[in-house]
């Protein structure tokens, strides 16, 4: 068996006995076999030393169960690894960040607590899914729709916490942001509530975020100063109708002008969907189609001269591409507006939209289809499915065997800047990539458009494989702190990132001398002495485990 | 078959009712004492017969939403161009499959599928699932 890490053998078993005395013996896993089902499926470090890996995992089924726990870590100083449902693969799954930790698997804590229709909001426990909360929604009846992100195995929590995003109303996609109210079981063991939970006897926990006083809730995400045990959200009244129409624009030149209005509408509210770039010059597929054409066959090779010019293009710049586009009637970016109402509504904010589009000469425009909703069956089976509020695991055809990549990789890790919402970052982006990839021999695409999850700002996803051969996966982990630096000096950071990468990614957030970092750290201190709390998760180490600055 | 309505039943949970009405019979609610919830996760609703046992239920529970039919499944996608036709892509279609080779896979993983902790997947769900995917078929 493993022993945690500056932990005797004898207090770790101490530590053991009394953690079965709390949860019972059949939750208390100490054998290697079942250890091993906490590994991260996905590390960058399989079957290397340096993957992370448990000493044992615990699973709790109550509040009063985690607050055991971590008293008894507390008297032995064993590191725990809080996890919701361990899925967040290509974010560390299931394992820990600092190995000898003590895994808390929270599936068990499964219940959804409360769901108001009227109030349009839930109360959920760290174990339940997107597909736990889907089908309560619908066994129940409820027009109501939650955002969910591509993996629908993942915990509502632990999603949130991770700071993931979805596709539905701009509202909702960001799920942190979605959430309202929260209970923490602090590293102490006492037990916290955020926001109207502080005030026994509200009744508006999930209807008023903010509380009173210092909004806190921001500290128990990406970080290690709790373990969340409850956490509401805000859900999505069914509409009565969506839409999507398609905004073509035929020169390079007018991605300033499209993105500029795109802004405009997003902003102002007039599409209130998850807009999705694409170009058919470049054979840059937008999410919505490369999603729900997994099922069909590959698409045929393009025409050789295309192919040619769009080798010889750089950073998606190439006179002879340009005219290739104009004579084949081309498009050279478009843009699909998404809109959730009521069916006169959107109609209207599309016709507005395409108003505002005009301003690019020679911009076309698609109409799409007007759904009403519920859903019909048959269209239960060809929506792009998150759009809906419908969970599923599609996604996970990137990487696995499929009819266009014959050669499956073992898993993926997510290289994902932000960057500023202007078409002039995206060309600067794509130039500093585009470098990177020939010093690093990166398979990256030729031109990358950037994703559109958040208001205000781009977001850059490259994959990287995981694979089973050890020099690629080192290969691959150099590359990835390079383009953490290489990003940072642009003024591009990512927003979430694996726990391999994490002191790394919070590292080049640097403003005065790391002083994000060293607040974190007094946070962390004050809270957790004795550093018992996930260490190392998103960079935040305890006093005892820090490197000398 | 298609699922119709759904009805309360006593213990809480959703009773699926199935549209026998159009082959000649009366449509029964399964019992409440061993009824399954219906499993509606997936893009289209999946119905629980009685007769059908907890493997096939744990299989839609746990496994369908890769490996069943219709869309949006990476796992059947997988197999179809793995085995090119030589076996079924679906693995409830599979008569080749042995328990030890189940058990391996839920455990350990394969390509971009991961291992099942014994929280997500107990050993007995899963010797469910085992002998339905290894059952003998007539």
């Amino acid at each position: 068996m493993k022993i945690p890490p500056g932990v005797s053998a004898s207090d770790f078993s101490a530590a053991l006995a009394q953690f079965e005395h709390s949860v019972g013996h059949d939750w208390v896993f100490t054998s290697d076999a079942d250890v091993d089902l906490y590994r991260d499926a996905f590390s960058p470090f399989l079957g290397e030393p340096e993957e992370r890996t448990a000493s044992a995992a615990v699973a709790p089924q109550s509040v009063s169960e985690v607050q055991d726990i971590v008293r008894i870590a507390n008297r032995y100083k064993v590191p725990l690894y809080p996890i919701s449902t361990g899925r967040n693969l290509g974010y560390g799954g299931s394992a820990p960040a600092y190995s000898g930790c003590v895994v808390v698997d929270l599936k068990r804590m499964n219940r959804v607590l409360e769901v108001s229709e009227a109030n349009a909001s839930c109360l959920v426990e760290p174990g339940v899914s997107y597909f736990d909360l889907y089908r309560n929604l619908q066994e129940r009846g409820l027009k109501l729709w939650v955002d969910v992100p591509d993996p629908g195995w993942g915990s509502l929590i632990g999603n949130a916490l991770d700071r993931g995003g979805g596709y539905t109303r701009s509202q909702f996609r960001n799920h942190f942001d979605a959430h309202c109210g929260m209970e923490i079981v602090l590293p102490n063991g006492e037990l916290l509530r955020t926001g109207m939970g502080a005030l026994p006897g509200a009744k508006t926990w999930q209807q008023y975020k903010s509380g009173f006083g210092p909004w806190i809730d921001g500290l128990f995400s990406q970080s290690n100063f709790g373990i969340v045990t409850k956490m509401g959200f805000w859900l999505m009244p069914e509409p009565e109708a969506y839409y999507s129409g398609t905004v073509h624009a035929p020169h390079r030149d007018d991605l300033h002008k499209l993105v500029e209005v795109l802004n405009q509408v997003e902003n102002g509210g007039i599409t209130n969907g998850m807009p999705d770039l694409g170009s058919t010059l470049l054979g840059i597929q937008m999410i919505e189609d490369y999603a729900r054409s997994m099922d069909d066959k590959p698409a045929a090779a393009p025409d050789p001269e295309l192919a040619r010019l769009r080798d010889q293009a750089e950073a998606g710049q190439h006179a002879p591409l340009e005219a290739y586009g104009q004579k084949h009637g081309l498009s050279y970016w478009s843009v699909r507006l998404k809109f959730y109402g009521p069916a006169k509504v959107i109609a209207a904010q599309w016709e507005h939209c395409k108003e505002k589009f005009a301003a690019i000469a020679g911009a076309r425009f698609q109409d799409g289809e007007l759904i009403r909703l519920p859903l019909t069956p048959a269209q239960r089976q060809s929506v792009h499915f998150p759009e809906f509020g419908i969970p599923t695991l599609n996604m996970f055809s990137i990487g696995a065997r499929s009819s266009s990549n014959p050669n499956p990789t073992h898993g993926h890790m997510w290289f994902s800047p932000i960057i500023p919402r202007t078409a002039e970052a995206v060309f600067e982006a794509n130039r500093v990539f585009a470098a990177a990839a020939r010093e690093f021999q990166l398979p990256l695409l030729r031109f990358s458009l950037p994703s559109c999850y958040w208001e205000r700002a781009f977001i850059f996803i490259f994959g990287f494989p995981v694979t089973t051969d050890i020099a690629t996966n080192r290969r691959n982990r150099t590359t990835f702190y390079k383009m953490i630096e290489l990003a940072a000096q642009h003024g591009w950071g990512e927003y979430r990132t694996a726990p391999a990468y994490q002191d790394a990614v919070l590292d080049v957030y640097s403003f005065n001398n790391h002083a994000l970092r060293r607040f974190h750290e007094s946070v962390k201190d004050a809270l957790d002495p004795n550093g018992i709390l996930s260490p190392g998760r998103y960079g935040i180490w305890p006093r005892h485990l820090r490197k000398p600055s | 078959m298609r699922l119709r309505t759904h009805l309360p039943s006593l213990t809480g949970l959703t009773v699926v009712v199935l549209a026998l009405a159009a082959h000649g019979q009366t449509p029964k609610p399964t019992p409440p004492a061993t009824a399954a919830p219906p499993i509606s996760w997936t893009p289209a609703t999946v119905v629980v017969r009685p007769d059908q046992p907890r493997g096939y239920v744990q299989f839609q529970l746990a496994c369908a939403v890769c490996h069943g039919a219709g869309a949006a499944r990476p796992g059947t996608r997988a197999l179809a161009v793995k085995y090119q036709g030589k076996l079924p892509a679906r693995l409830e279609e599979r008569t080749d499959l042995s328990a030890d080779y189940v058990r391996t896979t839920v455990r350990h993983g394969v390509s971009v599928m991961p291992f099942f902790r014994k929280t997500e997947l107990s050993d007995a769900e899963l010797e469910a699932i085992v002998a339905y995917l290894t059952r003998k078929r007539g």
